[in-house]
């Protein structure tokens, strides 16, 4: 692959908080991303919706590293975050390279993934102390703070098998904001929750967006909420970008076929 | 043949066997405190990275799993000499057994740990923890309470392999019953009580096991 193609940073005049640029992603011979390009700007939320197996959380796995990427170059604030610089053109990143980019991210999964033998209060603050080496008091602070925003003070001393799958999600959100992260990534989540909790959940993210400059990327499959609180929609199809736009013009007036099948599909099943 | 007991025989002998359980104890204790730790390493040995040391750990597991513990008893006392390394019938029978139920503990921990859901390592990796963190603050501690029943099996298990420490001389429970059949011409009593004192130090110790275990459980809030 030539990578010269590829800048080892980008200008500051086309400095995207996140770019997807060609990346593919397959598993063994199925292609699951197809050359995709994305930018995300500063401060936006994007969501995205597709049909199952269109690649989303995919998309999402990669910008958290969990994933490798098999083609083209992520960057993360204008610089890249699957590759790091070597006598002059991109390589593969290490691990230590990784460590440090991922630093600017955060995600939350759909079943939570709080650490089960910890307080609320203890998953929140085990990155801080760990990772960014907070002194615990510094560290108990920012996550009570936390804590109170997503409406579960009360709860802090409480492991999560005592805590029903919304106040979960709350505590990972804090969790994951605990990390002062730049992108923040929501893989449906609430997709695992009771209807009546999913409310919850969702309003915390209303206020986040609401009230924190966070660029935030999200999968869901709540119309909705993704056109209430979204600055861009991206309809996957396929491990493609089908169509995207701002939710009014995506909702209200799709252009594409794909997009009319899958948004009637969706109305049709609320 | 007859089932002739004797009482004052049994008196008389009943305290120098209960020295000889002390020893028994220190055997399986230090024996498991090696087994434990080096288990561990074992198992995490396996999950490296670097593919010859996986292949290397798991090739030796297998092997001490496939040969009798009495035989890597004598060779670690008999052999060891030869290679310079000479040790007392304490030592190599510690290190004998402890090196053999490593092997063994290290399949538990293994199982333990692979029983951890693949959401705890990614939440690991979206908080940015260090690979050592992961392990010692997430992964082991869950890996951990599934794992008592089985490192419960085998703490059962090195005690009641301790017997085959005689055969190099270390004066154990099994070691004591022999010296003194030998010397009185009667193996009746004092078999007859080593088997009492294992069977009273091994059927409580499963209870306790679990006890232990739900308590590490409540504990942990899971
Ligand atoms: N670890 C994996 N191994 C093989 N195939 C996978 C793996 N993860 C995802 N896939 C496949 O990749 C495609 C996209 O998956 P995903 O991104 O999870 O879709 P979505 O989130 O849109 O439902 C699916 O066809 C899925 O089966
Ligand atoms: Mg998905």
């Amino acid at each position: 692959m030539d990578m010269s193609a590829y800048p080892l940073e980008l200008p500051a005049d086309d400095r995207p908080m996140v770019r997807f640029m060609n990346v593919v992603k397959s598993y063994g011979r199925l292609v699951v991303l197809d050359q995709l390009n994305l930018d995300i700007a500063e401060g936006e939320m994007v969501t995205v919706i597709g049909p199952s197996g269109s690649g989303k959380t995919t998309v999402l796995r990669m910008l958290m590293t969990l994933e490798t990427i098999n083609g083209g170059v992520i960057y993360i604030d204008g610089k890249p975050l699957t590759h790091m610089e070597r006598n002059g053109v991109l390589v593969p990143a290490d691990e230590r390279h990784i460590r440090k980019m991922r630093a600017s991210i955060g995600m939350c999964f759909q079943h939570f993934n709080l650490f089960p033998h910890m307080t609320a209060l203890q998953n929140c603050m085990e990155g801080p102390v760990q990772v960014l080496g907070l002194s615990k008091a510094e560290a108990r602070a920012r996550s009570e703070e936390l804590l109170t925003l997503v409406g579960m003070i009360d709860k802090k001393d409480q492991h999560p098998s005592r805590l029903s799958g919304g106040q979960q999600q709350r505590v990972a959100i804090a969790r994951a904001l605990a990390m002062r992260p730049k992108v923040m990534l929501f893989d449906e989540v609430t997709s695992a929750l009771d209807p009546e909790v999913i409310g919850e959940v969702t309003n915390v993210i209303r206020k986040l967006v609401a009230e924190h400059n966070l660029t935030m990327l999200m999968v869901t499959h709540q119309m909705g909420f993704a056109r209430d609180i979204s600055d861009r929609i991206c309809f996957f199809y396929r491990g493609k970008i089908e169509e995207q736009g701002p939710p009014a013009a995506l909702f209200g007036n799709p252009q594409k076929e794909r997009t009319k099948q899958f948004l009637s599909a969706v109305k049709e099943a609320d | 043949m007859s089932f002739d007991w004797k009482w004052d025989f049994t008196w008389e002998i009943l305290p120098r066997l209960l020295a000889a359980t002390v020893n028994t104890l220190i055997a399986a204790g230090a024996g498991y405190a090696i087994a434990v730790v080096l288990g561990l390493v074992l198992a995490l040995a396996q999950r490296t990275p670097w593919k010859p040391l996986t292949l290397i750990v798991r090739e030796f597991v297998e092997f001490i799993r496939s040969t009798p513990l009495v035989l890597q008893i004598f060779f670690v006392f008999y052999v060891g000499p030869q290679f310079g390394i000479r040790l007392s019938p304490w030592t190599s029978g510690m290190i004998a057994i402890g090196l053999h139920y490593s092997a063994y503990l290290s399949e538990v921990y293994r199982a333990g740990i692979d029983a951890v859901p693949r959401g705890q390592w990614e939440a690991c990796r979206a908080i940015n923890l260090s690979t050592r963190d992961t392990y010692f603050r997430v992964i082991i501690p869950q890996a951990l309470p599934p794992s008592i029943a089985g490192m419960g099996n085998y703490l059962v298990g090195i005690f009641k392999d301790t017997p085959m420490l005689s055969v190099i001389g270390v004066a154990e429970l099994m070691h004591a019953a022999n010296a003194i059949g030998a010397e009185n011409y009667r193996f009746l009593e004092p078999y007859t009580l080593v088997g009492l004192i294992f069977l009273a130090i091994s059927l409580p110790t499963a209870g306790l096991v679990r006890l232990f275990e739900g308590w590490v459980r409540r504990k942990m809030g899971m």
